[in-house]
C-alpha cells in the first residue's frame, strides 16, 4: 500500500436550494494513495462531481461541506483559509473539466492562459513562463505548438482544448489531478487519445488521479480501482474486473447490466430479476414484402455542400426497407447529422434523389415539406430531450401538436384518447401529461419526445443520438422501448449515433461515414466483429469495454 | 476594416430615409416659417407671399424635396433664419461643445459605473449591492434638469466651488485659437493651463448631471454580465489553478464581461448627444441640441433637418466604432 495522499472521511455536502436543503453527498469515506488512479463512477445526481468539487473547494456558492473532513497529505483542508487554499490550487491539486472549450477563457490566447497558470505559483519573467507554456503544449502533443500558443479556444477542436486544459492542470506538477468527465462530448477516437495522454502523463509524473465518469467502460479501462456512487453514497468499491464480473450491490448490478458492451443484446440491459415483459414478448416473424415493391426509403447519390465549400456529404446512397433498422455512425464532422436531416427533409440536398415508397420527395423544398403527405410518415426523435421540447407546452400539448397539425385531428375527446394511448405506449404515466418539460426527468422528457414522434404513426423514424444525453440505466429502458415500438408497428429506424455498442444492438445494418463518404457498410454484428477498413477498426478499438480483452490483461 | 466599410455603406440607405422623412415631417407640422419671419404680426399678405417665394415654399413639395436633396448632396444644408448663418457653420461651431460635454459625461459614467457594477457583482445581495442599486435608481429617477439645478444650488450657490453656469467659458475670458473645437484640448495645445482649468470647472457640473442619469444602465449591465462571467466555467478553471484574486476578476471575468457594456455605452452615447437639451438649457451650454430646439420652436426648417441628419450620422459612426471596438476586444468576432 502506497502512502495515503488524500483521505475523505464521512464527507457530507449540502446545497441550499429554493426547495430547501438538498444533501448531495451523504457520508463518503475514501482514500487515495500517491500516484494511484481511482475511478469514481455514477449516474447524474449521484454526487460524484460534487465530491470532486468539494475536494478542490470549487463548489458553487450554494454548496457547503456540512460534516466530515478531507485530509490532504495529513492536513484537514476543509479548515484552511481561502488564501492558503489558493496555494494548493494548481500547485498541489488541479482539476480537468467537462466541456473543455467552456473551461478556457474565450478571449485569451491559450499560451497566455497556460503562462498565467505557471506564474500563479512561481515568480518568473513573462518570457520564461511562455517558454515553459510552449514546453507544456509539446508535452500534451499538440501539433505545431509555436503556432498554437497564439490560438484562441474557439480556433481549436474539443480534443485540442482538452489537451490545453491538461497542460494547464499539470503546469505546476500537482500531486493530485481530478478529471471530471474529461472526455464526455468528445469522439471515441479523440477520447482514447486524450485518455491515453492523461494517464501517460499522470504515470510519468507520479500524479494521483481521480477519474470521475459516468462511463463504466472508461473507468474499467484506465483505473486500477473503481468506486461506484449512488445518491450521494458509496455503494461498492473494487477492482474493475471483480466489480464487473461479480457486482455485489444491486445498484452496481443494474448499472453493469445497463452498460452496453460488444456482446450485449437489448434484452440484457436490465438485470435478470427485473426482466419480464420485454423478454417474454412474442416477436412475430415479419412477412416478406412482395417482390417488386419499392423499398421504404431509397437515397441515391446524395450530396450536400454548405456555402460552396467542401461537400459535407458526398455521393451517399442507401435503402431502408419496412421495419428495418439502419445505423449511421461516424465521428463529429463526418456528416451523419447532415445526412439524417436531409432524409427527414429538414434541409435540402445539393444533389441526389430521395424516394419514399417509390415516390420522389427529394425535390420538395424543406420549407414546404410540412405540407407534404409524407411528413407524418417520416418523423424525428431529437438528441437533446431538454431543448427539443417547447418549454411553454405541457407534455400533452407536445404529443397533441403533431396530431393537430399533421393528423388532422380537432381538440376533443378523440384527441385526448389518442394522446393518452401514445403516452401509455411509451410508458409515460397519464398523470404526467399536464406537466411542463422542466417538471419532468430526463428519461420522461425522452419519452415525451418519442411519443410525439410516433403520434402520427410514422413509417420511418429518424433518431438523432436519442440517448446521448441520458444516463445508462435510463438509456437501457429507452432503447428497449424503441425496440419494442419498432417491432409492434413495423417501424423502420435510421439510427444516428456515435455509440457503436448501442448501434450494434439496435441496428440490423450499419453505415460508417467519414468526412461525408461511406467507408463501410454491412450487417452490424459482422461488420463490428470483423471490420474491413482501417477507419472502422479504429472506431471499434477506441470504444472502452467493461471487460478489457484477455490479451490486454495478460500482457 | 473591410467589414467596417461594408457596414458604413449599408447604413447609407437608412441615412437617406432619415433625410426624406424629416423633410416631410417638417412640412406636415403646423406652423409657417414665412409668417414667423415676416416683419411682425401685422405683416400683410403680400409681404408673407414674397417671403414664401424667397424661401421657395410656393413650389410643390416634391420639387422642394428634390431641390433639398440636391443641396444636401452638394454639402449645403441651407441657411438658418434665426441666426442668419449657414446651418453647416452653426453646427460646426456647436457640435464640439456638445461632443465635449457628452464624452466627458460618458467617461465619468463609465469610470463610476464599471467599478460599481463589479463591486455589486462580487457580493450579490450584500449591502454594497443594495447601495449600488439605490444609487442607480436615484440617478434614473431624478431628471437631468433637476439634478443639474441641484448641483448648481449646492456647488455654485451654497459652496461657491463652481463658476456660474453660463456656458463653456467665462464671458470675459479669452478663447484659445480654435483647432479641434474641444476647449480642453485647444487650451492644452495653446499651453494655457489657467484657461484649461476654467473650462474644466465650467464643464464638470453639466457633465456630472448628465453622467448621473446614465450610470444606472451601465452599472446594471456591468453587474449582470459580470455575474454571468463570474459564474462561468473559465472563471472556475482560473480558481482551480490558483490564479491571484485580482487576475481572476480583472483579466478573466471583467474582460469578458465588458463586451456588452461596450454595446450599451455606444447606444447611451448616441442618446445622450441628442437628448441632453435639458442640461444644455440649464447650463446655457451652446450645444447642438438647444440650437435644434430653438429652431424647432420657430419653425426654422433647415437647422432642424440638419440636426437630425447630423444625429443620424453620429449614430452610424458610433455604432461603427462600437463594432470595431468589439472586434478588438473579442477575437471570436471575425473581421472580413
Amino acid at each position: 500500500m502506497t502512502k495515503s495522499l488524500l483521505a475523505l472521511s464521512d464527507l457530507h455536502v449540502t446545497f441550499s436550494t429554493r426547495r430547501g436543503l438538498v444533501e448531495a453527498v451523504r457520508g463518503v469515506t475514501l482514500s487515495l494513495g500517491e500516484g494511484e488512479m481511482l475511478g469514481l463512477v455514477g449516474e447524474s445526481g449521484s454526487g460524484k462531481s460534487v465530491t470532486g468539487f468539494a475536494i478542490t473547494r470549487l463548489l458553487d456558492a450554494a454548496g457547503r461541506i456540512t460534516a466530515g473532513d478531507i485530509r490532504f497529505r495529513g492536513q484537514d483542508i476543509t479548515r484552511i483559509s481561502a488564501g492558503d487554499f489558493r496555494h494548493l490550487h494548481g500547485a498541489a491539486m488541479a482539476m480537468i473539466f467537462q466541456n473543455p472549450r467552456a473551461a478556457l477563457n474565450p478571449i485569451r490566447a491559450v499560451g497566455d492562459q497556460i503562462a498565467d497558470a505557471i506564474t500563479a505559483h512561481k515568480r518568473m519573467p513573462r518570457d520564461e513562463a511562455r517558454a515553459q507554456a510552449l514546453g507544456l503544449l509539446r508535452a500534451v502533443q499538440i501539433r505545431d505548438p509555436e503556432k498554437r500558443m497564439a490560438a484562441y479556444p474557439h480556433e481549436l477542436s474539443g480534443g485540442m482544448c482538452q489537451r490545453v486544459m491538461i497542460a494547464m492542470a499539470i503546469s505546476c506538477n500537482p500531486a493530485l489531478l481530478i478529471a471530471d468527465e474529461p472526455t464526455t462530448g468528445l469522439d471515441v477516437t479523440t477520447q482514447k487519445v486524450v485518455m491515453d495522454l492523461l494517464t501517460g502523463i499522470a504515470a510519468e509524473r507520479g500524479m494521483a488521479t481521480i477519474l470521475i465518469t459516468h462511463d463504466l467502460g472508461l473507468a474499467a479501462r484506465y483505473c486500477r480501482r473503481v468506486v461506484v456512487m449512488e445518491q450521494g453514497r458509496l455503494v461498492e468499491e473494487a477492482e474493475p474486473k471483480t466489480l464487473f464480473r461479480a457486482p455485489q450491490h444491486p445498484y452496481t448490478r443494474r448499472l453493469v447490466a445497463a452498460s452496453p458492451t460488444a456482446s450485449s443484446r437489448i434484452a440484457d440491459l436490465v438485470p435478470e430479476e427485473e426482466r419480464g415483459r420485454h423478454a417474454a414478448m412474442h416477436v412475430a416473424l415479419k412477412p416478406q414484402p412482395a417482390p417488386g415493391t419499392p423499398p421504404l426509403l431509397e437515397v441515391q447519390k446524395l450530396t450536400k455542400r454548405f456555402d460552396q465549400g467542401a461537400a459535407a456529404v458526398a455521393n451517399f446512397s442507401m435503402t431502408i426497407s419496412t421495419g428495418e433498422s439502419v445505423g449511421l455512425v461516424g465521428e463529429s464532422g463526418s456528416g451523419k447529422s447532415t445526412t439524417s436531416r436531409i432524409i427527414c427533409r429538414l434541409i435540402d440536398p445539393s444533389e441526389g434523389e430521395i424516394a419514399f415508397e417509390g415516390q420522389s420527395i427529394g425535390h420538395i423544398p424543406a420549407r414546404d415539406f410540412h405540407r407534404s403527405l409524407f411528413r407524418k410518415d417520416i418523423q424525428i426523435v431529437f438528441q437533446d430531450p431538454n431543448d427539443s421540447l417547447n418549454p411553454r407546452f405541457t407534455a400533452f400539448d407536445c404529443i397533441a401538436h403533431p396530431l393537430l397539425r399533421l393528423g388532422g385531428m380537432r381538440p376533443g375527446d378523440a384527441l385526448r384518447q389518442r394522446v393518452e394511448e401514445c403516452a401509455q405506449r411509451v410508458g409515460l404515466g397519464i398523470e404526467l401529461l399536464t406537466r411542463f418539460p422542466h417538471q419532468l426527468s430526463g428519461g420522461q422528457k425522452a419519452r415525451v419526445g418519442i411519443a410525439r414522434a410516433i403520434a402520427c404513426r410514422p413509417r420511418l423514424l429518424v433518431l438523432d443520438e436519442p440517448t446521448a444525453a441520458l444516463d445508462v440505466s435510463v438509456q437501457a429502458v429507452v432503447l428497449q422501448l424503441l425496440d419494442r415500438l419498432r417491432r409492434e408497428d413495423d417501424l423502420a429506424f435510421l439510427f444516428v449515433s456515435h455509440d457503436l455498442n448501442v448501434v450494434r444492438m439496435m441496428c440490423d445494418r450499419t453505415i460508417v461515414l467519414q468526412n461525408g463518404h461511406i467507408v463501410e457498410q454491412g450487417e452490424s454484428r459482422a461488420m463490428f466483429d470483423n471490420p474491413k477498413t482501417a477507419y472502422t477498426r479504429e472506431l471499434v478499438e477506441a470504444v472502452p469495454h467493461i471487460e478489457p480483452k484477455l490479451a490486454a490483461t495478460a500482457s | 476594416m473591410i467589414r467596417a466599410g461594408r457596414r458604413f455603406l449599408s447604413s447609407l440607405p437608412a441615412l437617406f430615409g432619415v433625410l426624406v422623412f424629416t423633410f416631410l415631417l417638417m412640412r406636415v407640422l403646423p406652423g409657417d416659417p414665412a409668417v414667423f419671419f415676416a416683419s411682425g404680426p401685422n405683416a400683410g399678405k403680400e409681404e408673407i407671399e414674397v417671403i414664401r417665394k424667397q424661401m421657395g415654399l410656393n413650389k410643390p413639395v416634391p420639387e422642394q424635396l428634390m431641390l433639398y436633396l440636391y443641396d444636401v448632396g452638394s454639402g449645403n444644408l441651407g441657411r438658418s433664419m434665426m441666426t442668419g448663418q449657414l446651418v453647416t457653420k452653426d453646427l460646426r461651431e456647436r457640435l464640439p461643445a456638445s461632443l465635449e460635454l457628452t464624452l466627458t459625461a460618458l467617461l465619468i459614467a463609465l469610470l463610476s459605473a464599471v467599478p460599481l457594477g463589479v463591486l455589486a457583482a462580487l457580493r450579490p445581495g450584500s449591502i454594497i449591492d443594495h447601495g449600488v442599486r439605490f444609487f442607480c435608481a436615484l440617478g434614473v429617477c431624478v431628471p437631468t434638469f433637476v439634478s443639474g439645478l441641484l448641483l448648481i444650488y449646492v456647488f455654485y450657490y451654497l459652496l461657491g466651488l463652481a463658476p456660474d453656469p453660463t456656458g463653456r467659458v467665462d464671458i470675459f475670458a479669452s478663447l484659445p485659437p480654435r483647432q479641434t473645437g474641444f476647449l480642453l484640448i485647444d487650451f492644452l495645445l495653446a499651453g494655457d493651463f489657467d484657461g484649461w482649468w476654467a473650462a474644466f470647472r465650467q464643464l464638470i457640473l453639466p457633465a456630472l448631471s448628465m453622467a448621473l442619469f446614465v450610470v444606472a444602465p451601465l452599472a446594471r449591465i456591468t453587474r449582470a454580465s459580470m455575474l454571468v462571467s463570474l459564474g462561468s466555467d473559465f472563471v472556475r478553471t482560473a480558481h482551480s489553478l490558483g490564479l491571484p484574486w485580482w487576475q481572476v476578476v480583472v483579466t478573466y471575468a471583467l474582460r469578458n464581461a465588458i463586451l456588452p457594456v461596450i454595446t450599451i455605452a455606444g447606444i447611451v452615447f448616441s442618446t445622450m448627444l441628442g437628448a441632453n437639451v435639458l442640461v444644455e438649457k440649464v447650463f446655457s451650454w451652446p450645444g447642438v441640441a438647444s440650437y435644434a430646439l430653438d429652431a424647432l420652436l420657430s419653425s426654422d426648417y433647415a437647422p432642424v433637418q440638419g440636426f437630425v441628419l447630423l444625429m443620424a450620422t453620429v449614430f452610424v459612426i458610433v455604432n461603427l466604432l462600437v463594432d470595431i471596438l468589439y472586434g478588438v476586444a473579442d477575437p471570436r468576432v471575425t473581421i472580413g
